[in-house]
């Protein structure tokens, strides 16, 4: 794609405190491009969320997210555990998150709900053992 | 109103003054887990929360809230404090409970209301 910007993040599996960076950081360069708030706050909360999951359950993992005039599509992409059963995981309240992750606020079952609640499309690849692949795309 | 009047009315200590000082405030949103925070928090909105830690920071600038005032004396610790004041997020502190803090701001923002439709 001739328009395309792409813009790529390793996200650290060790370190909580640092997770929301990557998401700050597209958030911060889509409204530089002069993206409409409501897309860039969509944008922002999907993958902040996915961020945190990856931090909390997967060990961290790659987020490539691709701008077009179109849409914003994120791709993350890790080597965790896998989902053993994605419908549960997609129910509101159903969580795995440990309790020193509840402790700081998080852990409430909300992250997979709000990533499809704040994109127009949301697909996961996840294998048991090998990883998680989850597609999510913003239109503009 | 903006954060800034909200700032001058006095109900809580400047932790930090960020850079949207002239933000319009939209909403109040009370909630202390995160992860609920994130999805429902209104854009412009004064978030009232017990929970001060760095990811409180990192929700309420991705979630786009106005600013945060911290209820019942939470505080942020070091770290936090530098990052509400690098990322320029606007967080204030008071000992009072969350519905008092959140009842004063929302009557505030009523009055603001009134006063706009010139009913008393």
């Amino acid at each position: 794609m001739e328009d395309a910007i792409v813009l790529n993040y390793a996200i650290s599996g060790e370190d909580f405190t640092r997770a929301g960076e990557a998401s700050s950081d597209v958030k911060k360069k889509l409204k530089q491009m002069g993206v409409s708030p409501e897309a860039v706050r969509k944008v922002a909360i999907a993958m902040y969320e996915g961020e945190i999951n990856m931090v909390i359950h997967a060990n961290g993992g790659e987020i490539t997210v691709t701008i077009t005039p179109e849409e914003i599509c994120m791709v993350l992409d890790d080597v965790g555990p896998g989902i053993p059963n994605v419908e549960l995981a997609m129910q509101a309240g159903y969580s795995t998150a440990p309790d020193e992750v509840r402790s700081l606020g998080f852990g409430a079952g909300m992250g997979l709900p709000n990533m499809k609640k704040y994109t127009d499309s949301m697909e996961i690849d996840t294998r048991i053992g090998e990883g998680t692949k989850i597609t999510m795309v913003v239109k503009i | 109103m903006t954060v800034k009047e909200l700032i001058d009315q006095n109900l809580a200590e400047v932790v930090n003054a960020g850079e949207e000082l002239d933000r319009k405030i939209t909403k109040v949103f009370c909630c202390d887990l995160l992860s609920i925070a994130m999805g429902r928090a209104p854009a412009g909105c004064v978030w009232v929360t017990v929970m001060a830690n760095i990811n409180t920071l990192a929700v309420a600038s991705l979630a786009d809230a106005a600013c945060i005032v911290l209820a019942e004396g939470a505080r942020l610790d070091e770290n936090a404090a530098k990052k509400a004041e690098d990322q320029g997020i606007t967080v204030l502190a008071s000992e009072r409970p969350i519905f008092d803090l959140a009842l004063s701001v929302h009557d505030l923002l009523m009055k603001e209301e009134r006063e706009k439709e010139g009913k008393p």
